[in-house]
């Protein structure tokens, strides 16, 4: 299935997070070249330097802004990725995965806490909970959307509003604390491998949604869900099972990145844990150039684009911003890229591009 | 209500039915409360409280019924009524006048409207993006303008602020023995003045009709004659000067300015207007609706406060549950609408 429509470069969907992060890249370097040679300022790092250094247990590990990069935007990346399957097959968000993520990490604690002793099969079994309640929850919300008929937007909104109590309840309203050394593998680094673990969680599932698209049809099924339902149903795709699947799905992202999210401080808090990542995820879904109205989908798309948003952040703090301000700067970032990547001003540049190249070019721009 | 329809000579709208589903369910409801739970709710306060507590979101409700029927989504509500509040806090403190301060808030609701309108309706970029941004903008510009929070301290504002128009006839006595008038805040007049405003917008005048049009389905609007981009670009700017409005009336409400104000203010919008009958595929939906979703919602938490329920997690548990029941039944009933015809 080659795409017909492909804007210029032939990157296609990709082109907006690959300018976005080409930007950032630019925009460090001149950055850094002005702080090295300009201003020979020399307690200044480059935003680039990685460094290996002793960590407080006495492992090697990377450090440096790139590292705190890809290792921040772990939980975005992973929950994008479900999100780019129920956004394709629903034509809608599920804003309720910052809460869901509190469920799924308090169910993760609890059993911890009920264990007397922690090893590894004990975080695996507390991990398999996490991930058959958060299945669960995600198939209330799969059955308002796909079987009631329900905008995903209204039906992610109740467990929206409740989610972070009922994880306050879990809790039994306190705020518990894990301490093991199997936590803190999960959460920072494993002994003997410079690479933080969360990393490599989400190569991991990267490589499972690979392996899922090549030896099923969820991919093919779920494109067509989006794009046309009655059509699907038509040929035969049960419409309602492919959403149901794609917010199970999410279930299985959201308990994943929630015990990333409870093993990197140790403790689950309701109120702050993933706050706010509903917004951002949807935001990298977007950026990563998906219809949010459904239909075709890249989840690499998806996952470039929560990169792009944690480079935008880490260099943002790195210019001294407070952390409570970044939204202001961020907005203006996103609008820009919208602005970018409408299709009115792609049209309109293109005309003035023609314009300005004579009628050469003018189908070249046809085609574009 | 089925047995109503037979009287009628037209049967019920989609927009009708839902609305005359929330206004059944609140007043069973808080009857239930009077004769269940008594206390306050005997009490005609009560239901003032809640309009003096709801008046913002209830202002901020409308503008987003009105994108929302309009089909759209307008999620940076609640950040530019925090916007609001912290800049004319700013304002009034550093000398500034009322109608300065007044002129600020509208100019503030406005250019957000306009720049969100623009960005959506002109360039067609997705709603959910623009306003999401346009939701980080002001909340970032808001601790941008000051991360501790900010007591109004000019005269004339306390002067407005403690202007309350007391109702001798809803009162009650004290068990005291004083007469307590009940009391409404100026700003319950100003929702209820946006309430009617929006009413004859959406029901008398032609723009307002245009908000249904493009939500039921552009492209038989756009037959229809109705110029889309202008009419969808109004809307967002109907909703963003309320917001505006509704940071001013915030403001008159807390007097003071704070980084976390009104959060969370969008999502309990959006649940308003839902629990009214406004549905967000566009072309559904009531201001009246809209007005007593609020109540219902500000009424569950009451009643769930009222019951003994301490625990902090319940209120916002009860709230997710009751979401779930009305959002059921409007998806059961519309099923069964569709399927008859």
């Amino acid at each position: 299935m080659k795409n017909k429509k492909k804007s210029f470069g032939g990157l296609g969907q990709l082109t907006i997070p690959v300018i976005a992060l080409c930007l950032l890249v630019i925009f460090n370097l001149v950055r850094d070249m002005l702080f090295i040679y300009y201003f020979k300022d020399p307690n200044y790092v480059s935003f680039f330097s990685i460094e290996l250094t002793k960590n407080n247990l006495d492992n090697m590990v990377f450090a440096g802004n790139l590292i705190s990069i890809i290792n921040g935007a772990s939980e975005l990346a992973i929950l994008a990725m479900g999100m780019t399957l129920v956004t394709a097959a629903c034509g809608g968000q599920d804003i309720s995965v910052g809460a869901a993520a509190a469920i799924a990490g308090s169910v993760f604690v609890k059993i911890i806490k009920m264990s007397p002793w922690v090893n590894g099969i004990v975080v695996l079994f507390a991990f398999v909970c996490a991930c058959i309640v958060a299945m669960i929850f995600g198939s209330f919300n799969g059955t308002l959307v796909a079987i009631f008929k329900i905008q995903p937007m209204i039906a992610t909104l109740i467990l929206y509003t409740c989610g972070r109590s009922i994880a306050y309840w879990i809790n039994g309203g306190a705020t518990p604390t894990v301490s093991s050394p199997v936590i803190s593998a999960i959460g920072s680094f494993i002994p003997g491998i410079p690479i933080p673990t969360p990393v490599l969680i989400v190569i991991a599932m990267a490589i499972v949604f690979k392996l899922l698209f090549k030896f099923t049809a969820l991919e093919l099924f779920t494109q067509s869900v989006g794009i046309n339902q009655s059509a699907a149903r038509l040929n035969g795709i049960n419409s309602t099972f492919i959403k149901l699947l794609s917010f199970i799905i999410l279930g299985v992202c959201v308990a994943v990145s929630g015990c990333i999210g409870v093993s990197r401080l140790g403790l689950i808090n309701h109120e702050t844990l993933l706050l706010d990542i509903e917004m951002d995820t949807i935001l990298a879904v977007a950026i990563g150039g998906n219809n949010l109205g459904g239909g075709k989908f890249k989840i690499s798309g998806s996952i470039l684009g929560a990169y792009v948003i944690q480079m935008l952040t880490i260099t943002l703090y790195s210019m001294k911003v407070s952390s409570t301000d970044v939204k202001a700067y961020k907005a203006i970032v996103i609008i820009l890229l919208v602005v970018i990547g409408s299709p009115v001003v792609k049209e309109k540049f293109g005309k003035l591009m023609s314009k300005l190249l004579g009628n050469r070019s003018k189908t070249a721009v046809k085609g574009a | 209500m089925k047995n109503n329809n037979r009287y009628q000579r037209e049967p019920l709208t989609d927009t009708q039915l839902l609305m005359s589903i929330t206004i059944v369910i609140f007043v069973v409801m808080y009857l239930l409360a009077m004769i269940i739970l008594q206390g306050g709710f005997l009490h005609p306060q009560q239901i003032f409280d809640m309009l003096n507590d709801n008046a913002s979101l209830i202002i901020v409700s409308c503008g987003l019924t009105v994108v929302m029927i309009g089909a759209g989504i307008d999620i940076s509500v609640g950040a530019v009524t925090s916007l609001v509040v912290m800049s004319c806090v700013m304002y009034l403190n550093n000398g500034g006048s009322i109608a300065g301060s007044v002129f600020l808030a509208l100019c503030i609701g406005l250019a957000f409207g306009m720049m969100q309108g623009f960005l959506i309706s002109y360039l067609d970029i997705q709603p959910f993006i623009v306003t999401l941004a346009g939701m980080f903008l002001a909340r970032g510009m808001t601790t941008i303008l000051s991360v501790n929070p900010q007591k109004v301290e000019h005269e004339g504002f306390a002067a407005l602020r403690s202007i309350k128009i007391e109702i001798n006839a809803l009162g009650y006595t004290a068990p005291n023995g004083n007469f307590i008038p009940a009391r409404m805040e100026l700003g319950v007049v100003v929702a209820l003045l946006c309430i009617v405003f929006i009413f004859i917008l959406l029901k008398y005048i032609r723009l307002g009709r245009g908000f249904y049009a493009i939500g039921g389905n552009q492209q038989s609007a756009l037959m229809l004659g109705i110029n889309v981009k202008r009419t969808r670009f109004l809307s967002y700017i109907i909703s963003g000067v309320l917001s505006g409005i509704s940071g001013y009336v915030f403001m008159m409400h807390t007097g003071a300015g704070n980084a976390t104000n009104a959060a969370g203010m969008e999502m309990n919008a959006i649940a308003s207007s839902i629990i009214g009958g406004t549905l967000l595929t566009g072309g559904v939906g009531n201001v009246l609706g809209t007005f007593f979703g609020t109540l219902t919602l500000t009424t569950i938490k009451k009643i769930v406060v009222s019951s003994g329920l301490n625990d902090p997690w319940w209120q916002s548990i009860t709230t997710g549950g009751m979401l779930c029941f009305f959002i059921l039944l409007q998806s059961v009933v519309l099923n069964r609408r569709n399927r008859k015809k």
